[in-house]
């Protein structure tokens, strides 16, 4: 290389200067920096402070930091459990019961919410003057009345307003199943469950052994849904090659339902239903008041929101779309399927996030009617059993952020998908 | 300015914090002019707020009686009302200066809690309460029952045990406090309560027919309930534990509140003198002036009367003495000797 300097470099970087202190503070250059340095430090300053104080303190009380606990013996029952689970097992064992409650109300009040949320901020733009007042009335008394409200409203409808289960007994009983298999009493709803024949066994994953045939079912489930998206898309490709669209409709549902139902039939599947046994129904599903308490508080308390939010999805998508569809002869349903909706989720996906995080995070509210989960086991009852305020807090903390990010994160990957492609 | 302001308020806060924690309890206590007492948020009988909203009952009685002893004003007193859940973390952090709130002693709350039990005020056990038309006689009958419990208690434990060592199954409905309790368990979502017996007794009291519920025969457990106070402050703890002694040596002596200001002139028995603080100088050395104990009875009366004022014979709840009966009367009270 040559020592002779670049002419367009000298025009655009100023002539070297020499660096002096008061630079950090005057230099714009250098001030951000030195702001930022300085609050880091302050920041870091303010964390060991807490530190220190947390520990000194739990020094003067006696008291040692240690996560020990989670492998005693837990000693209390509880009611809900997805995975084995008894009074002899662990505090962490008792955690994860409760993880899973937590996991499984998140994902079902998710769903409840999403539908109501859905077909309710669509029917509220309905031009049906009956229609649209009923939901906003839905929208307006469940956002404006706060949650705990509403979960505890639903579990004092359970306890108090259904029969108890000795009034289906007897010659002339007061209350009847109904389909003779769904039994809806103040201790829950007990639904039929499916029991198989053939037990494949479990796999032991260490933590937790998921029955086989679950999964068996599940891997089913989803090989018919990819060959159900294989056969759309093969018929896409043949109605654009030729205009005409094979029919598909019979395929998609053998596609699904056939081989699921083999499985079934060959492992054996019955409906167990519930039936009066001593003091309560026994068999069958239990859905326990706290947890159908929650699930309904949850999803329609969510739900309202959601169709706000689904509302103002559609009504960002200008009117033109809708014109234009019907210029091109769709049909209402269909410019709603197929040119609305697929717009208006770039709008509606963000917010949603936010509510379904709300939601997960509103599960905390289970101990208010008993539901037990994450909450009310490790942050409830162990932090009281064995006195670790601050060691059950943290992990509390750090599950539920870990959950929320989890949840976050798979919802922007559905985002970036469904977001305007901009090349 | 503002930066400024930020600091200071900081540094205030912290060497605040800082002499805090120099001072012992009872200098807190008296700087502030009142005692802060964990009760129960509800449990007629033990603690619970009248129709006027002032506190009564046995376990808010003998937070009266050391209010009495160190302020010689009984209703210097104020009660924070806490769950099952809360009431430990609460009186770790300081925020209740004692415990007074039908609390189990066991091991663990005593030594890895690190509280220190001041003594018995009642010898409970666990039960079980049943709707009399269940027919149900016996707490081996209730297999595959629903069962209403309060959370974060030793109850919940046993619970758990019973039904384990017996080899029978149970729905366990978790509740917060004994109110909820009740309605769930009056509303029918659970066939029985359980939780101590004393509590079961004040609970079916205050139900409209209480002769529609049974308590089954069985006490499944060792229930000894005490006011408790944190570890660290030595003297704090003896002055909680010695009004405790005062209360029962005072029915053992025959002190009550109608003749106690009679007998702290002086009598003939020295140890009546020494509880009176007419010899001895006992009040002094707790850091409390020589009447400390004979204002805690004349405040609430000695521990039977007490025990019947609030739980006993002269309330609608009517607990026999049984187990909570003096020593000398086939009981298991017994005061330390005071000397």
């Amino acid at each position: 290389m040559s020592s002779k300097t670049d002419p367009r470099q000298t025009a655009s970087v100023p002539a070297k200067s020499s660096f002096t202190l008061s630079m950090l503070l005057y230099d714009q250059r250098y001030r951000s920096i030195t702001i930022q340095i300085f609050a880091l430090f302050v920041l870091m300053l303010g964390v060991a402070w807490l530190i220190d104080n947390v520990s000194s303190n739990l020094q003067l009380l006696g008291r040692t930091f240690g996560f020990g606990f989670l492998s005693q013996s837990a000693g209390y029952d509880i009611n809900q459990r997805l995975i084995e689970y008894d009074s002899t097992m662990t505090h962490g064992r008792a955690a994860l019961v409760g993880f899973l409650n937590t996991v499984v109300l998140a994902i079902l009040g998710c769903i409840l919410a999403t539908v109501i949320g859905v077909v309710a901020g669509v029917l509220r733009l309905s031009s049906n003057w009956i229609v649209s007042r009923l939901v906003g009335f839905y929208v307006e008394i469940f956002r404006n009345i706060p949650t705990l409200i509403w979960i505890l409203i639903f579990g004092a409808i359970m306890a108090e307003g259904m029969p108890a289960p000795s009034a289906f007994r007897g010659e002339t009983p007061t209350a009847f199943m109904l389909f003779d298999a769904v039994a809806i009493t103040n201790r829950g709803v007990f639904v039929p469950s499916i029991l198989f024949a053939t037990e494949l066994g479990t796999v032991n994953l260490g933590l937790i052994s998921p029955s086989l045939n679950w999964l068996l079912i599940i891997a089913v489930l989803l090989a018919s849904f990819y060959a159900a998206r294989a056969l759309v898309s093969h018929a896409n490709r043949v109605q654009n090659a030729t205009g005409v669209r094979p029919t598909t409709w019979w395929k998609i549902l053998a596609l699904i339902f056939v081989p699921i139902s083999v499985v079934f039939i060959a492992l054996g599947a019955h409906l167990q239903l519930p039936e009066l046994r001593g003091f309560n129904f026994a068999g069958g599903l239990h859905l326990r008041n706290s947890f159908i308490a929650m699930w309904l508080g949850l999803g329609i308390y969510t739900g309202a929101f959601i169709a706000e939010i689904v509302r103002g999805g559609i009504l960002a998508i200008s009117k033109g779309q809708t014109e234009a569809a019907y210029a091109l002869g769709l049909q209402p349903g269909r410019t709603m399927r197929l040119v609305i909706l697929p717009q208006a989720l770039r709008v509606i996906i963000p917010p949603l996030i936010s509510q379904y995080l709300n939601l997960t995070k509103n599960t905390s509210l289970g101990l208010a009617v008993g539901y037990m989960d994450l909450r009310s086991t490790l942050g409830g009852i162990t932090i009281n059993q064995t006195g670790r305020e601050l060691e059950g807090m943290m992990l509390l903390m750090l599950i539920y952020l870990a959950l929320s990010l989890t949840i976050s994160a798979l919802m922007n990957v559905y985002n970036n998908r469904v977001k305007l492609k901009e090349r | 300015m503002k930066k400024t302001v930020f600091v200071g308020t900081f540094a205030a806060t912290a060497l605040v914090a800082g002499l805090a924690n120099a001072q012992s309890t009872l200098e807190q206590v008296i700087d502030r002019g009142e005692l802060i007492c964990g009760s129960n948020t509800g449990q007629v009988g033990f603690g619970a707020p009248d129709a006027d909203g002032v506190w009564q009952g046995f376990d808010v009685g003998f937070c009266r009686a050391v209010a009495a002893a160190i302020f010689d004003d009984p209703m210097a007193v104020s009660f924070v009302p806490l769950t099952s859940q809360t009431r430990f973390s609460a009186l770790a952090s300081g925020e209740v200066d004692v415990l007074s709130r039908n609390t189990t002693w066991t091991f663990v709350r005593d030594v890895d809690l690190q509280f220190n039990f001041a003594g018995i005020n009642y010898y409970d056990g666990q039960g079980f309460m049943v709707k009399s038309d269940l027919g149900v006689g016996s707490a081996m009958e209730l297999d595959g029952a629903t069962v209403c419990i309060e959370t974060g208690t030793t109850t919940e434990l046993n619970l758990a045990d019973f039904f384990r060592v017996n080899g029978m199954s149970y729905e366990p409905v978790p509740v917060d406090t004994a109110a909820e309790a009740q309605q769930q368990y009056l509303a029918g979502a659970c066939d029985v309560y359980t939780t101590d017996v004393s509590a079961l007794a004040s609970s079916r009291a205050s139900f409209a027919t209480p002769s529609d519920h049974t308590i089954l025969p069985e006490v499944v457990s060792k229930e000894p309930l005490g006011p408790a106070v944190r570890h660290g402050d030595d003297n704090w703890y003896d002055i909680i534990k010695w009004t405790l002694m005062a209360l029962v040596a005072a029915e053992e002596l025959g002190v009550t509140s109608e003749n106690v200001a009679e007998l702290a002139e002086g009598s003939d028995v020295p140890e009546i003198n020494r509880l009176l603080g007419v010899e001895g100088g006992f009040g002094a050395m707790l850091g409390l002036d020589n009447e400390w104990a004979a204002r805690a009875i004349a405040a609430v009366g000695n521990y039977g009367e007490l025990f019947a004022n609030t739980i006993g014979d002269n309330s609608p709840i009517g607990l026999e003495r049984g187990m909570n009966a003096l020593f000398a009367d086939g009981g298991m009270m017994y005061a330390m000797p005071f000397r």
